[in-house]
């Protein structure tokens, strides 16, 4: 009995720290009517990034809410410094059927990222099964989910929800927690960022220099523009040299300037069997000698890039990398 | 009937504990409070993820001994490693045992005090280049300690401390890796009273180019036992150990301020102790902030003993004793490549005594000095090629 009661006392001690935080994605306020429609309120924005991060072909909902008459400064070059107050919201999910919107969606999981004045936190609400509220779960989770992909095709995997912790895994700078996606050159679509000064929440846009990342997906840009813009978001948020990969010396930053670091001829330091038996990151012109290559098409979680995030292969990015790389001397 | 009730309410504690440990674990490390003790009762735990404990101080994981609290990664379908420690304080682990991740068993980066003891780390299945690259795997970390830990295994390195500082590992053995104990370019390293035995390399100190922390050194490796490692190596292609021949003991690779001493080094194929440049590696070097040379090491008071046999051929290094250097089948118990450091030496084209390999006073003591840097033209061989006073040689105490 002793046990029970003990056992007892650790679970009313785990929902007690849970409530520190909203126990529902409801209780912000966020969307207004119906929550599942993620019809934003007022004061609370929808936006799109430029070259999104791939989450296992999830389709994403990201909106930002600034605290009440504040602005963020604009600057070139990294993720925006968001006022403290401010709730990124960020709603995974997947279509009925790619091809017919009108099908329905299944909402997975709702990311809130909250500056407090102690810095960023990082909270996952996974969706119920009737769709009518998301709850706070800070050890994650995983469901069963199916969708008919743009092919037709229909596809199945076990969605994971990574917990509170694994969040920063990625979410890191020097062990500090920070928001990855809404930097400028990823909100730089031609009018986000004008929409965003004309409403008050952006203040010092420039007229013009103003830089923009590619969508990767685009086939009209240039093959060099589109693979920046992929290791930028899918892999720079930890491969920076401030960021939770420092210690392997490879840096995919959009505007790095260093060819070893970037990954030519590098040697790999800690990848172990990551490696796969191959001996340099890039070798230009030989796809299937590189390591980048290798790690972005495995499934193996000893083995894949990124480590978390992901449980199913990006078929069109590792296609983008291996023609990059092919198509260098 | 209440002793009944009694058992059966054990047994759905037993099964409720059983499906939700991996959840509930991971629970209490996410909202664990500063200070607080993560207790594991003794059983064999089945995970799928990683654990993660993250931007923590003062937090002890703990379990009922080692080989007692068994966490098994065998299913694992997330996560690169079994346990992940980042941005902590002051964390200790002990008493357990964890296995057969897919990738490192635990890695802790980024923490201010990191204490294992008494963990096993093992991929169990015997050593495969399928199993996870690193045992223990701390990077990145300053005051860590390695003490009681056992590591087997591993397709890297059973205990590998990797660009950290002020660093004891005691007490602990590791069997069947491809590198035993590696200290990697790390600063202020104490190893000793450890057992490498059995794995493809015994004991590693390595300083690598292209990483955060550029310049390890001031280690010191003594009062070890260093035996039998003579396995096949079978770390995949591309990382540094892969060049490690089996048959190592010991080698110091471009780093500086070592001190190997009293350690017992037996039976080894083909290097007792190997004190390399960079160079070694035929890796080109990129990083012009990278110094591949080792200076100013010693090696003295150590006892090594093998029996007259010849090189096994299957690495770089068994080629070169075999065709090139024609070592016989008496190898020369250390080896210097010779390659200096033009900065560094004197007007007779030697390093002063400051910067100096000395190897004196072992136990069945042989040197060779390879030449490696003219093509092993200049190759000696002799009783004392190295011998000179190695109190330059400076190390921390703790």
């Amino acid at each position: 009995m002793r046990i029970l009661c003990l056992l007892l006392l650790a679970f009313i001690g785990l929902v007690s720290a849970d409530a520190d935080y909203k126990e529902n994605l409801s209780d912000y306020g966020f969307f207004k009517g119906t929550i599942k429609e993620q019809i934003p309120s007022d004061g609370v924005v929808l936006y799109t990034l430029n070259s999104p991060l791939f989450s296992d072909y999830a389709s994403k909902l990201r909106f930002v809410k600034l605290p009440e008459g504040q602005s963020v400064s604009y600057n070139p070059d990294s993720v925006l410094q968001f006022p403290v107050g401010t709730a990124i919201v960020k709603t995974f999910y997947y279509p009925v059927d790619e091809r017919n919107p009108k099908k329905g969606r299944r909402l997975m999981e709702t990311r809130v990222l909250l500056h407090e004045a102690k810095g960023w936190v990082a909270l996952p609400y996974i969706w119920n099964k009737e769709q009518t509220d998301a709850a706070l779960e800070v050890a994650g989770g995983s469901d069963q989910v199916s969708w008919i992909d743009a092919a037709g095709k229909k596809q199945s995997f076990e969605y994971q929800v990574p917990n509170m912790n694994q969040c920063k895994g990625c979410h890191e700078r020097s062990g500090e927690m920070t928001p990855i996606g809404p930097s400028v050159r990823q909100l730089n679509d031609g009018h986000q960022l004008q929409n965003w000064e004309t409403a008050g929440l952006l203040r010092g846009l420039p007229k013009d220099h103003i830089p923009a990342l590619v969508n990767y997906s685009n086939t009209s840009a240039s093959l060099d523009d589109r693979v920046k813009a992929y290791l930028d978001i899918n892999c720079a948020h930890c491969h920076n040299p401030t960021g939770p990969a420092r210690s392997s010396g490879l840096y995919l930053t959009w505007d790095s300037k260093d060819r070893t670091a970037y990954g030519f001829f590098k040697a790999p330091v800690a990848a172990g069997r990551g490696s796969g038996n191959l001996s340099y990151d890039i070798v230009p012109g030989k796809p299937e000698q590189s390591i980048l290559h290798y790690r972005m098409a495995s499934r193996d979680p000893g083995v894949m890039m990124p480590e978390l995030g992901r449980q199913l292969t990006h078929h069109e990015g590792v296609e983008l990398v291996r023609s990059w790389i092919q198509s260098m001397e | 009937m209440k002793q009944m009730i009694f058992l059966l309410s054990l047994l759905s504690l037993s099964a409720f504990s059983q499906a939700d440990f991996e959840k509930n674990l991971q629970k209490r490390l996410i909202l664990a409070e500063d200070g607080a003790t993560i207790e594991i009762e003794a059983g064999r735990f089945s995970l799928t993820k990683s654990l993660s404990l993250e931007g923590k101080k003062n937090i002890t994981l703990r379990g009922k001994g080692m080989d007692k609290t068994i966490l098994s990664f065998k299913g694992q379908i997330q996560g690169a490693e079994g346990i992940k420690v980042s941005n902590c304080e002051n964390i200790v682990i002990e008493d357990m045992t964890t296995e057969d991740s897919k990738g490192d068993l635990i890695k802790t980066m980024q923490v201010k005090g990191i204490t294992f003891r008494r963990v096993k780390t093992a991929w169990t299945g015997g050593p495969k280049s399928t199993n996870g690259s690193y045992g223990l795997y701390p990077v990145l970390c300053e005051n860590v300690l390695i003490d009681s830990c056992i590591a087997i295994g591993a397709s890297d390195a059973g205990i590998y401390v990797g660009q950290s500082k002020h660093i004891i590992v005691r007490n602990s053995a590791a069997y069947q890796n491809v590198a035993g104990i590696e200290i990697e370019n790390s600063l202020y390293a104490d190893v000793y009273n450890n057992k490498a035995i059995g794995n493809t390399g015994g004991i590693l100190v390595f300083d690598l180019p292209d990483l955060v922390q550029k310049k390890g050194g001031h280690v010191r490796v003594h009062h070890n036992l260093v035996k039998d490692n003579n396995l096949a190596n079978f770390a995949p292609k591309g990382n540094i150990v892969g060049n490690v021949p089996k048959g190592t003991a010991m080698m110091v690779l471009a780093t500086s301020n070592v001190e190997l001493f009293e350690n017992q080094i037996i039976n080894h194929a083909t290097i007792g102790v190997a004190i390399i440049s960079y160079f070694m590696t035929e890796n080109e070097i990129k990083d012009k902030e990278y110094d591949p040379y080792p200076t100013t090491v010693a090696v003295h008071h150590n006892t090594f003993e093998r029996k007259p046999r010849r090189v096994p051929m299957d690495s770089r290094f068994g080629k070169m004793y075999r065709f090139v250097l024609r070592f016989g089948r008496q190898v020369p118990a250390v080896v210097f490549d010779g390659i200096l450091n033009p900065a560094k030496i004197g007007p007779d084209g030697k390093y002063p005594l400051h910067y100096s390999i000395c190897v004196r006073e072992n136990v069945n003591q042989s040197t060779a000095f390879l030449d490696a840097g003219n093509n092993f033209k200049g190759l000696k061989q002799g009783k004392d090629l190295f011998d000179c006073d190695f109190e330059y040689v400076k190390t921390t105490k703790f």
